[in-house]
């Protein structure tokens, strides 16, 4: 294979990578838009997702497709009673109280899983059977289509959500300004609510692709992704939705190029890198607008 | 006449300060009043009293037969009390037809899912307030800026999207806060006839805080004096001017 050939091959396998990061890195950035809060048991979100697409798969005998709309819808419940439980009390609180509360709850979905589910990993079971296309002289397989074509699928209605419909424009508004969004009858409760709702359910979505793509997940498989995909979100500009699609796929090309041409043992490092270079010379991300901070 | 709102001894503490203290006023149906005082002396707090933003220490405040009180400034919207802002509020990012709309999303009644699917009631509804939304923009002389990004807009133009924004919502009660600051006096002048048709044109109540006197003495029916959080005198305009505790509270000295 040359050295070409490998790149291309590599760029297919960042794609999938970097969708599953993309998929998160929506929620992170959601969040952080309509709350500036920098949701850290995100991650952990999408290890329940993929928890609850396992158990789908295993236990009720479902198909892929129901399996992971069932778990998007029961993650996207879950994220919605975290904010209500752990985060709404807090909404006049100063942010460092909200972040450190986002670290516990990130504790408590990691160790109260371990508790039901055993820290012992779980494979999932090999539901697609791998169909590899030769494509001139690339190989991509059914499972890497079908993470890429769910994740467009998820995010063409994703923006057409916050482009088109009320709640979306309700969404924008209460991101730019909550006071007067409330004042144009908006309830910014339930925006805010809805916002988690959609987030964490993208976030399961990405864990159960995940758990199929890897076949294997466990309960601390969120950290890892978790942090990458804030870097995603921070690389794109944090709060800005396409940033946050741009962010992850290209932080999963660079994280497969790295592992392919240098060591897979420096992808992480790669990933953070990344995170450092974006903070010294744009922090506000790719997409971001340089903003001066009022005094 | 009818009475649309009123508010009975309110007071609002911030810890130990006084912000206003036994506020007493009476709104009725189709009346344009003007809320006047020295800066700090509690206007914008009034506001915000009434839209929910703070919920008043004690006293309580009626609109339309009801008691707002523990309403949330969205609820209180719905019931039909918009305001607009001292320093401009809009949505700066989205398009000035964006911003009526989101005013007008309160009253759309279609689902998610019809939305996504783009069927029932979504494509009707929107339709109408898009439409909706382009009369009202009309009226402000912004339809030829419906498609621009709000914060582009002259100064002038973003306090009438300020104004139009909120008789989106649909309300009975307008609140005006400092919609001249910033005018020249000929923009005043058309802000004037602007206040007085939209007030007859869409069958409203209106209370402005204003500090071009002109303005206030030209088109206000009766006028509130606030002072440290008191109202100091209320009446009719020509009663106002003569009134030697108004004039000592905006001139100083003894009187």
């Amino acid at each position: 294979m040359g050295i070409m050939d490998q790149f291309f091959q590599q760029l297919i396998n960042g794609i999938s990578l970097g969708s599953i990061y993309a998929l998160i890195a929506l929620g992170y950035t959601m969040v952080y838009g309509i709350m500036k809060l920098i949701n850290f048991a995100h991650g952990d979100i999408y290890m329940v997702g993929g928890y609850v697409g396992f158990f789908c798969i295993t236990i009720m005998h479902l198909p892929v497709l129901p399996a992971l709309v069932i778990s998007m819808v029961l993650t996207g419940l879950l994220g919605i009673l975290i904010e209500r439980i752990a985060y709404r009390p807090l909404r006049s609180a100063p942010r460092l109280s909200v972040l450190i509360t986002a670290i516990g709850v990130s504790f408590f979905l990691e160790y109260t899983m371990m508790y039901f589910v055993t820290p012992q990993p779980r494979t999932f079971p090999h539901i697609l059977s791998d169909v590899a296309y030769h494509i001139g002289p690339f190989v991509v397989n059914n499972q890497q289509i079908m993470i890429f074509a769910i994740t467009i699928i998820l995010m063409a209605l994703l923006t057409y959500i916050v482009q088109f419909t009320k709640t979306g424009k309700a969404m924008r508004a209460v991101s730019f300004d909550t006071e007067a969004a409330q004042l144009m009858g908006i309830n910014a409760n339930r925006i805010i609510s809805f916002t988690f709702g959609i987030g964490s359910a993208l976030a399961a979505a990405a864990g159960v692709l995940v758990g199929i793509y890897y076949n294997s997940i466990d309960p601390l498989m969120g950290i890892m992704p978790g942090l990458k995909a804030f870097v995603a979100a921070v690389l794109g500009g944090i709060g800005i939705l396409p940033g946050a699609a741009a962010g992850g796929i290209i932080l999963g090309i660079v994280e497969a190029l790295v592992s392919g041409f240098i060591s897979s043992t420096f992808r992480d490092a790669a990933a953070f890198a990344i995170l450092i270079l974006v903070l010294l010379f744009k922090p506000t991300g790719l997409l971001g607008k340089n903003t001066n901070e009022k005094v | 006449m009818s009475i649309l709102l009123e508010a009975k001894e309110v007071s609002k503490m911030f810890g130990g300060l006084k912000a206003v203290s036994n506020f007493d006023m009476t709104i009725n149906k189709g009346e344009l009043i003007g809320l006047i005082g020295p800066n700090g002396a509690g206007k914008t707090t009034a506001f915000n009293l009434f839209t929910g933003v703070y919920q008043p220490t004690t006293g309580v405040i009626n609109f339309a037969g009801k008691s707002l009180k523990g309403m949330k400034p969205s609820q209180i919207t719905q019931r039909g009390i918009a305001r607009t802002f001292q320093n401009i509020r809009l949505f700066s990012e989205l398009s000035v037809l964006d911003n009526v709309k989101i005013a007008y999303h309160t009253h759309l009644k279609y689902n998610l899912a019809e939305a996504v699917l783009r069927v029932g009631r979504y494509m009707k509804e929107e339709k109408r307030i898009e439409e909706a939304g382009r009369e009202l923009l009309k009226i402000f002389k912004l339809e030829d800026k419906a498609d621009e990004i709000a914060k582009n807009l002259p100064y002038g133009a973003q306090r009438r999207l300020e104004i139009a924004r909120a008789l989106a919502t649909r309300p009975q009660l307008l609140l005006l806060d400092e919609p001249a600051a910033g005018m020249n006096p000929q923009e005043t002048n058309e802000l004037m006839d602007m206040i007085r048709w939209i007030r007859k044109e869409f069958a409203l109540s209106i209370l402005l805080i204003e500090h071009d006197m002109s303005l206030v003495m030209g088109i206000c029916e009766r006028i509130y004096v606030l002072e440290y959080g008191s109202i100091i005198a209320h009446g009719l305009p020509e009663e106002i001017k003569k009134n030697p505790e108004v004039i000592r509270a905006y001139l100083g000295g003894e009187a």
